[in-house]
Protein backbone atom coordinates (compact mmCIF):
# COMPACT_ATOMS: atom_id res chain seq x y z
CA UNK A 1 0.00 0.00 0.00
CA UNK A 2 0.87 3.25 -0.64
CA UNK A 3 1.00 5.89 2.07
CA UNK A 4 1.16 10.05 2.23
CA UNK A 5 2.93 10.88 6.14
CA UNK A 6 3.45 14.39 7.81
CA UNK A 7 6.20 14.13 10.38
CA UNK A 8 7.03 17.10 12.82
CA UNK A 9 10.48 17.96 14.15
CA UNK A 10 10.73 20.44 16.77
CA UNK A 11 13.16 22.07 18.63
CA UNK A 12 13.12 20.64 22.08
CA UNK A 13 11.41 22.61 25.07
CA UNK A 14 13.27 24.52 26.86
CA UNK A 15 16.30 24.98 24.60
CA UNK A 16 16.88 28.12 23.33
CA UNK A 17 14.47 28.90 19.84
CA UNK A 18 16.09 31.76 18.57
CA UNK A 19 14.44 31.60 15.52
CA UNK A 20 11.09 31.45 17.19
CA UNK A 21 11.76 34.90 19.10
CA UNK A 22 12.49 36.60 16.25
CA UNK A 23 8.96 36.01 14.54
CA UNK A 24 7.94 36.50 18.27
CA UNK A 25 9.33 39.89 17.94
CA UNK A 26 8.35 40.39 14.31
CA UNK A 27 5.00 39.56 15.39
CA UNK A 28 4.49 41.80 17.94
CA UNK A 29 6.45 44.65 16.60
CA UNK A 30 3.14 44.17 13.60
CA UNK A 31 1.35 45.05 15.91
CA UNK A 32 -0.43 41.15 16.38
CA UNK A 33 -1.74 41.25 20.18
CA UNK A 34 -1.05 39.09 22.99
CA UNK A 35 1.29 36.69 21.20
CA UNK A 36 2.42 33.85 23.67
CA UNK A 37 5.10 32.36 22.26
CA UNK A 38 6.61 31.15 18.93
CA UNK A 39 8.44 28.09 18.01
CA UNK A 40 9.87 26.75 14.65
CA UNK A 41 10.52 23.53 13.47
CA UNK A 42 10.04 21.89 10.03
CA UNK A 43 7.60 19.45 8.70
CA UNK A 44 8.68 16.81 6.17
CA UNK A 45 5.92 14.91 4.02
CA UNK A 46 6.95 11.70 2.89
CA UNK A 47 5.23 9.29 0.25
CA UNK A 48 6.42 5.78 1.56
CA UNK A 49 4.63 2.23 0.72
CA UNK A 50 4.29 -0.24 3.30
CA UNK A 51 2.01 -3.58 4.39
CA UNK A 52 -0.22 -1.13 7.15
CA UNK A 53 -0.23 1.99 9.06
CA UNK A 54 1.60 0.47 12.19
CA UNK A 55 4.42 -0.59 9.83
CA UNK A 56 4.43 2.89 8.57
CA UNK A 57 4.29 4.46 11.90
CA UNK A 58 7.11 2.06 13.00
CA UNK A 59 9.24 3.34 10.09
CA UNK A 60 9.04 6.76 10.17
CA UNK A 61 10.18 6.23 13.74
CA UNK A 62 13.33 4.45 12.84
CA UNK A 63 13.85 7.62 10.19
CA UNK A 64 13.53 9.69 12.75
CA UNK A 65 15.94 8.42 15.19
CA UNK A 66 18.03 7.82 12.62
CA UNK A 67 18.39 11.20 10.57
CA UNK A 68 15.74 13.12 10.18
CA UNK A 69 15.55 14.32 14.29
CA UNK A 70 18.71 14.84 16.22
CA UNK A 71 17.53 13.67 20.16
CA UNK A 72 20.08 16.40 21.70
CA UNK A 73 18.33 19.14 20.08
CA UNK A 74 15.05 18.01 18.74
CA UNK A 75 11.52 16.00 18.90
CA UNK A 76 9.62 14.11 16.83
CA UNK A 77 5.65 13.31 16.43
CA UNK A 78 4.47 11.60 13.19
CA UNK A 79 0.66 14.13 12.64
CA UNK A 80 -0.76 12.20 9.84
CA UNK A 81 -0.72 8.94 8.13
CA UNK A 82 -2.78 8.89 5.17
CA UNK A 83 -3.22 6.02 2.78
CA UNK A 84 -3.35 6.47 -1.19
CA UNK A 85 -6.27 4.66 -2.92
CA UNK B 1 53.31 12.29 10.13
CA UNK B 2 50.42 11.75 7.19
CA UNK B 3 47.56 13.55 7.38
CA UNK B 4 44.48 13.04 5.59
CA UNK B 5 41.97 16.02 5.44
CA UNK B 6 38.36 15.04 4.32
CA UNK B 7 36.76 16.41 1.46
CA UNK B 8 32.50 16.30 1.43
CA UNK B 9 31.09 17.98 -1.09
CA UNK B 10 30.21 21.52 0.47
CA UNK B 11 33.63 21.94 2.35
CA UNK B 12 35.15 24.58 2.20
CA UNK B 13 37.88 25.28 4.15
CA UNK B 14 39.45 21.56 3.00
CA UNK B 15 41.97 23.51 1.56
CA UNK B 16 42.99 25.90 4.47
CA UNK B 17 43.51 22.63 6.39
CA UNK B 18 45.75 21.25 3.65
CA UNK B 19 47.79 24.21 3.85
CA UNK B 20 48.25 24.20 7.53
CA UNK B 21 49.33 20.42 7.64
CA UNK B 22 51.99 20.93 4.53
CA UNK B 23 53.51 23.97 6.31
CA UNK B 24 53.95 21.91 9.40
CA UNK B 25 55.92 19.86 7.40
CA UNK B 26 53.58 16.63 6.77
CA UNK B 27 52.87 14.51 4.12
CA UNK B 28 49.10 15.58 3.40
CA UNK B 29 46.45 14.33 0.91
CA UNK B 30 42.80 15.03 0.18
CA UNK B 31 40.40 11.95 1.00
CA UNK B 32 37.24 12.08 -0.97
CA UNK B 33 34.16 11.48 0.77
CA UNK B 34 33.14 8.17 -1.10
CA UNK B 35 36.61 7.02 -0.22
CA UNK B 36 36.60 3.95 2.61
CA UNK B 37 39.99 3.70 3.35
CA UNK B 38 41.73 5.80 5.83
CA UNK B 39 44.31 3.18 7.00
CA UNK B 40 47.60 5.20 5.71
CA UNK B 41 46.37 8.22 7.73
CA UNK B 42 48.07 8.84 11.22
CA UNK B 43 45.57 12.22 11.77
CA UNK B 44 42.16 12.99 9.59
CA UNK B 45 41.21 16.07 9.80
CA UNK B 46 37.40 16.92 8.87
CA UNK B 47 37.58 20.57 7.59
CA UNK B 48 34.86 23.53 8.04
CA UNK B 49 32.22 24.24 5.16
CA UNK B 50 28.95 23.79 4.42
CA UNK B 51 28.46 19.53 3.64
CA UNK B 52 25.42 18.89 1.82
CA UNK B 53 24.28 22.62 2.07
CA UNK B 54 23.66 22.26 5.57
CA UNK B 55 20.20 20.29 4.92
CA UNK B 56 18.53 19.28 7.36
CA UNK B 57 20.86 19.97 10.20
CA UNK B 58 24.68 20.88 9.54
CA UNK B 59 26.45 17.57 9.54
CA UNK B 60 23.39 15.43 9.22
CA UNK B 61 23.84 14.11 6.00
CA UNK B 62 27.62 13.97 5.44
CA UNK B 63 27.34 12.02 8.75
CA UNK B 64 26.54 8.86 6.64
CA UNK B 65 29.34 9.54 4.13
CA UNK B 66 30.92 6.57 2.98
CA UNK B 67 34.13 7.67 4.31
CA UNK B 68 32.53 7.77 7.80
CA UNK B 69 32.61 4.24 8.42
CA UNK B 70 36.65 4.82 7.86
CA UNK B 71 36.36 7.69 10.28
CA UNK B 72 34.69 6.07 13.30
CA UNK B 73 37.32 3.05 12.89
CA UNK B 74 39.96 5.71 13.04
CA UNK B 75 38.58 7.06 16.17
CA UNK B 76 37.68 3.71 18.05
CA UNK B 77 41.12 2.99 17.17
CA UNK B 78 42.62 5.76 19.18
CA UNK B 79 43.73 7.83 16.27
CA UNK B 80 43.92 11.76 16.61
CA UNK B 81 40.65 12.95 14.75
CA UNK B 82 40.02 16.45 14.54
CA UNK B 83 36.55 18.42 13.19
CA UNK B 84 37.06 22.15 12.61
CA UNK B 85 33.78 23.74 12.26
CA UNK B 86 31.52 21.93 9.91
CA UNK B 87 33.96 18.61 11.06
CA UNK B 88 32.71 19.44 14.46
CA UNK B 89 29.11 19.60 13.92
CA UNK B 90 29.82 16.32 11.44
CA UNK B 91 31.15 14.72 14.61
CA UNK B 92 28.18 15.13 16.72
CA UNK B 93 26.27 14.09 14.84
CA UNK B 94 28.04 10.92 14.32
CA UNK B 95 27.75 10.33 18.00
CA UNK B 96 31.84 10.02 18.06
CA UNK B 97 31.24 13.51 20.70
CA UNK B 98 28.51 14.14 22.63
CA UNK B 99 25.93 17.53 22.38
CA UNK B 100 24.86 19.31 19.17
CA UNK B 101 25.77 22.48 17.51
CA UNK B 102 22.69 24.67 17.37
CA UNK B 103 21.60 27.96 15.55
CA UNK B 104 23.75 30.72 17.67
CA UNK B 105 21.55 32.58 19.78
CA UNK B 106 21.66 35.72 17.94
CA UNK B 107 20.67 34.33 14.70
CA UNK B 108 23.48 36.15 12.76
CA UNK B 109 26.55 34.60 10.86
CA UNK B 110 29.73 35.12 13.39
CA UNK B 111 32.59 35.84 11.71
CA UNK B 112 35.21 37.18 13.40
CA UNK B 113 38.33 36.22 15.60
CA UNK B 114 37.73 35.43 18.94
CA UNK B 115 39.73 34.98 22.11
CA UNK B 116 40.16 31.16 23.65
CA UNK B 117 40.99 29.52 26.40
CA UNK B 118 42.82 26.25 26.34
CA UNK B 119 41.32 24.15 28.91
CA UNK B 120 43.09 20.60 28.69
CA UNK B 121 46.31 19.59 27.06
CA UNK B 122 44.91 15.74 27.37
CA UNK B 123 44.64 15.68 23.66
CA UNK B 124 47.23 15.11 20.28
CA UNK B 125 45.70 18.70 19.30
CA UNK B 126 46.35 20.75 22.73
CA UNK B 127 49.08 18.74 23.91
CA UNK B 128 51.60 21.63 23.04
CA UNK B 129 49.48 24.77 24.61
CA UNK B 130 49.48 24.93 28.57
CA UNK B 131 46.36 25.17 30.51
CA UNK B 132 44.84 28.64 30.90
CA UNK B 133 46.80 29.76 27.99
CA UNK B 134 44.96 32.27 25.80
CA UNK B 135 44.71 31.68 22.28
CA UNK B 136 43.20 33.74 18.91
CA UNK B 137 41.53 32.22 16.88
CA UNK B 138 38.85 33.39 14.09
CA UNK B 139 35.16 31.64 14.02
CA UNK B 140 32.98 31.65 10.83
CA UNK B 141 29.76 29.83 11.52
CA UNK B 142 25.89 30.22 11.96
CA UNK B 143 25.20 26.93 13.92
CA UNK B 144 27.45 27.19 16.82
CA UNK B 145 26.33 26.86 19.88
CA UNK B 146 26.94 24.33 21.72
CA UNK B 147 23.92 22.49 23.77
CA UNK B 148 23.95 19.14 25.72
CA UNK B 149 21.89 17.54 28.75
CA UNK B 150 22.69 18.83 32.32
CA UNK B 151 24.69 15.32 33.28
CA UNK B 152 26.59 15.50 29.90
CA UNK B 153 27.67 19.06 30.52
CA UNK B 154 29.04 18.13 33.89
CA UNK B 155 30.69 15.23 32.96
CA UNK B 156 32.41 16.88 30.22
CA UNK B 157 33.71 19.41 33.19
CA UNK B 158 34.53 16.63 35.40
CA UNK B 159 36.04 14.59 33.40
CA UNK B 160 38.25 17.45 31.49
CA UNK B 161 36.83 17.09 28.15
CA UNK B 162 35.92 20.89 27.84
CA UNK B 163 39.33 21.63 25.90
CA UNK B 164 38.53 25.16 24.65
CA UNK B 165 36.32 27.92 26.11
CA UNK B 166 35.54 31.52 25.02
CA UNK B 167 37.08 34.34 26.79
CA UNK B 168 35.30 37.71 27.01
CA UNK B 169 31.78 37.60 24.58
CA UNK B 170 30.59 34.42 23.70
CA UNK B 171 30.38 34.28 19.90
CA UNK B 172 26.97 32.12 19.50
CA UNK B 173 25.52 31.31 22.86
CA UNK B 174 27.11 28.04 23.75
CA UNK B 175 26.73 26.41 27.14
CA UNK B 176 29.32 27.15 29.64
CA UNK B 177 31.59 29.30 26.70
CA UNK B 178 32.01 25.54 25.28
CA UNK B 179 34.20 26.44 21.92
CA UNK B 180 35.99 22.88 21.79
CA UNK B 181 35.44 19.23 23.36
CA UNK B 182 37.13 15.83 23.40
CA UNK B 183 35.81 11.85 23.43
CA UNK B 184 36.67 10.32 26.88
CA UNK B 185 40.05 8.79 25.27
CA UNK B 186 41.03 12.20 24.32
CA UNK B 187 42.00 11.65 20.51
CA UNK B 188 38.70 13.06 19.42
CA UNK B 189 38.57 16.68 19.11
CA UNK B 190 35.80 19.00 17.94
CA UNK B 191 35.88 22.76 18.08
CA UNK B 192 34.14 26.11 16.16
CA UNK B 193 36.97 28.35 15.92
CA UNK B 194 39.33 27.74 12.96
CA UNK B 195 42.92 26.68 13.68
CA UNK B 196 44.02 26.43 9.84
CA UNK B 197 42.89 29.95 9.54
CA UNK B 198 45.54 30.99 11.97
CA UNK B 199 49.00 29.32 11.24
CA UNK B 200 50.81 32.49 9.80
CA UNK B 201 51.44 35.77 11.03
CA UNK B 202 49.71 37.33 8.04
CA UNK B 203 46.26 35.44 8.74
CA UNK B 204 46.39 37.64 11.99
CA UNK B 205 47.37 35.11 14.00
CA UNK B 206 49.56 31.93 14.15
CA UNK B 207 48.00 30.64 17.47
CA UNK B 208 47.14 27.59 15.16
CA UNK B 209 50.17 26.39 13.92
CA UNK B 210 50.75 24.28 17.35
CA UNK B 211 47.83 22.60 16.85
CA UNK B 212 49.14 21.47 13.06
CA UNK B 213 52.36 20.63 13.95
CA UNK B 214 51.43 17.74 16.34
CA UNK B 215 55.00 17.46 17.23
CA UNK B 216 53.64 15.61 20.56
CA UNK B 217 52.26 12.66 17.87
CA UNK B 218 55.45 12.81 16.37
CA UNK B 219 57.39 11.89 19.44
CA UNK B 220 54.89 9.48 20.57
CA UNK B 221 53.89 10.92 23.71
CA UNK B 222 50.31 11.36 23.28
Amino acid sequence: MKFTARVRVMPRSGLLDPQGQAIEHALASLGFERVGSVRVGRELEIALEADSEAQVRERLGAMCEKLLANPVTEDYAVDTVEAQR
Amino acid sequence: MKVAVVRFPGSNCDADAYHAALLAGHETEFVWHRSTDLAQADVVVLPGGFSYGDYLRPGAIARFSPVMKAVEAHARAGRPLLGICNGFQILCEARLLPGALARNAHLSFVCRPVRLKVESDATPFTAPYRVGEELIMPVAHGDGRYVADEATLERLERTGRVVFRYVGANPNGASRDIAGIANEEGNVVGMMPHPERAVEPILGSSDGSRMFALAALAAGVA
